[in-house]
């Protein structure tokens, strides 16, 4: 089912949460909300679930208006950053939390409670009490236990904020395996650019309570719509009013007639890639990121004298992008 | 290793001087003259009028505050309303007055010459020198104990796993019962624990809002000082071994019923 956040605005005292948000996403998708802390995206979701109630504006799911619903009728299933798993009941109670409260037959809830543990990998641990469990584990208990009540829509605060590096991106490539297998709607919450990238299908960009930008991963990367966006989603540099990705930096060894002078002053090797700091003849600073190959045709070592094609930078003041002419 | 030796000595004495020794030396004066002479001051209507009273004031005064304590702990740790710290403030409140300071109030208040004292009087009420008075004054002593234990609890484990049963469909009641409550058992127990000892040793307001009448409104330690004070030495160690079993008794019946099913 489709999630659609219509004009929605949300203050706590004087601070404006969420300014005239609006948001859809399409049914079985996997779409992520990616910004900054206090960005407002974990309001909004927590709009979405029924735990806060908007100011102003809309929130339907399935096509149903939900506003004005408490978190109990919205059929939404969400997961916590700490997991909020309920400490003194062991993981097979805690997934079947919901079955139990809809007063399901007791061969249903076994069936179904049995079933998920499968799918989430945790049927050896049905008897164990949270305490006794990894963060992954538990991640995974969490999911479980929203995926039981067979939730409209599934909703993700930062569901790997708290894990270690290696254990998120497991969790992150199987989440993205389980969404395909059950195609249920999932809005998820990070502030991290390059989980987003990884797992969702469409990415909604916020900043200071506002959306900056709705795109495919590809999208926001290749056409930011604002500098904010530019800057957050991928490696700049700012040269005046112009801004690059690095690997958009060109350097020539020749003149050429777009180019402007400019002296390496370092050449560093981080591996495959290369960073090389560049300094203008006009005093910016900024730095190119070339490959090994690229590096070995252009021989550069520091204080060389280079010409710095920068076509494909932008420049956000103008309501559109425009490409540079000197 | 000797400091180590030296330190143990050191708490051993201190302890049995202070808690072993004396209990010991009531337990000893008690029996010292066979078992008799303790049956028969234990059963004396007055006695055993004194030991009724108590435990009826354990029974009214201690739910009524496990109720109110955790009550007020939720709205405390979860509620947004204005007049937050005032409340915060006034539950404070019966831990920094002096007991017989809280039990001349209610007589102020409540007596016959008080604000609401005739009154109830009209409503054939009586408050002061009567029970409803010394549950008031037991109510008042003990207000603190459940709430402060239960607020630190409560704070601690957040409102994630309550909102988390509320989007799996519990309504406010049932996530209160499955996932609050559990989580605040042992809380809630000890706050009960010192409630009921606190009741059960009262003395201060109790003593004030009772009148000390013998056989009507005297408590156990009331007894048990009234006693003293009339140079009844077994009537005294009788009725103060007897509080001593109430209060163990009470530690263990808790005990039990905080560690049963405890997630491990």
């Amino acid at each position: 089912m489709s999630i659609v956040v219509e004009g929605v605005s949300k203050s706590f005292g004087s601070f404006r949460a969420l300014q005239d948000v609006s948001l859809t996403v399409p049914e079985g998708s996997l779409m992520a909300i990616l910004g900054p802390s206090g960005c407002g995206k974990s309001t909004l979701l927590r709009l979405i679930a029924g735990l806060e109630r908007p100011d102003a504006g809309a929130i339907s799911i399935g096509g149903r208006d939900v506003t004005a619903l408490p978190p109990q009728r919205r059929h939404v299933g969400l997961v916590f950053q700490h997991y909020a798993a309920f400490k003194h009941m062991t993981v097979w109670e805690n997934v079947a939390f919901g079955l139990r409260i809809r007063k399901r037959p007791k061969e249903e809830i076994a069936r179904k409670v049995g079933e998920l543990l499968d799918l989430v990998q945790l049927s050896g641990w049905a008897h164990r009490y949270p305490s006794q469990l990894s963060g992954g584990q538990l991640q995974r208990m969490a999911l479980a236990r929203a995926l039981a009540v067979e939730p409209k829509v599934l909703l993700l605060d930062e569901p790997f904020g708290a894990l270690d590096a290696k254990v998120r991106g497991e969790l992150r490539a199987w989440l993205r395996r389980l969404h395909d297998e059950i195609e249920v709607t999932t809005l998820l919450v990070t502030h991290d650019q390059e989980e987003a990238m990884e797992i969702a299908d469409a990415i909604a960009v916020m900043h200071q309570g506002r959306i900056e930008q709705v795109d495919t991963p590809d999208g926001l990367y290749d056409h930011p719509a604002s500098e904010f966006v530019m800057g957050f989603v991928g490696q700049t540099c700012r040269v005046g009013d112009l801004l690059i990705r690095p690997h958009d930096v060109r350097i020539l060894l020749a003149p050429s007639r777009a180019a402007r002078r400019a002296t390496v002053r370092r050449v560093a090797r981080l591996g495959y890639d290369v960073r090389v700091d560049l300094l203008l003849e006009d005093g910016h600073e900024l730095w190119a990121q070339l490959s090994r190959d690229e590096l070995l045709e252009l021989e550069l070592a520091a204080g060389q004298e280079v010409f710095i094609d920068l076509s494909r930078a932008r420049t956000f003041d103008r309501p559109e992008a425009l490409p540079l002419s000197a | 290793m000797s400091g180590r030796i030296l330190l143990r000595l050191v708490a051993v004495v201190y302890l049995a001087g202070l808690l072993v020794l004396p209990l010991g030396m009531i337990l000893w004066r008690t029996f010292e003259h066979g078992p008799w002479p303790v049956w028969e001051a234990l059963t004396s209507p007055y006695a055993l009028h004194a030991l009724w009273l108590t435990l009826l004031m354990v029974v009214i005064s201690v739910p009524l505050n496990a109720l109110f304590g955790v009550g007020v702990a939720l709205l405390l740790a979860r509620g947004r309303f204005p007049g937050k710290s005032l409340l915060s403030a006034i539950i404070d409140l019966p831990l920094a007055l002096s007991p017989v300071v809280v039990g001349l109030a209610l007589v102020l208040a409540y007596g016959t010459s008080g604000w609401f004292g005739p009154a109830l009087q009209a409503l054939g009420i009586r408050v002061i020198f009567a029970l409803p008075g010394m549950v008031l004054a037991n109510v008042f002593i003990s207000l603190p104990f459940v709430a402060k234990e239960v607020l630190p609890v409560l704070r601690e484990i957040g409102q994630e796993q309550e909102q988390a049963a509320y989007t799996l469909g519990a309504s406010p009641l049932q996530t209160f019962i499955r996932v609050t409550l559990p989580a605040i058992r042992s809380a809630v127990a000890y706050g009960v624990v010192l409630t009921t000892a606190r009741v059960l040793g009262e003395y201060g307001a109790v003593n004030v809002v009772s009148g000390n009448l013998e056989g009507r409104t005297q408590t156990l330690t009331m007894y048990v000082a009234d006693r003293f004070q009339q140079y009844d030495e077994t009537g005294t160690y009788a009725a103060s071994v007897l509080l001593a079993c109430l209060g163990v008794a009470m530690l263990l019946v808790i005990n039990r019923f905080t560690h049963k099913g405890e997630a491990r």
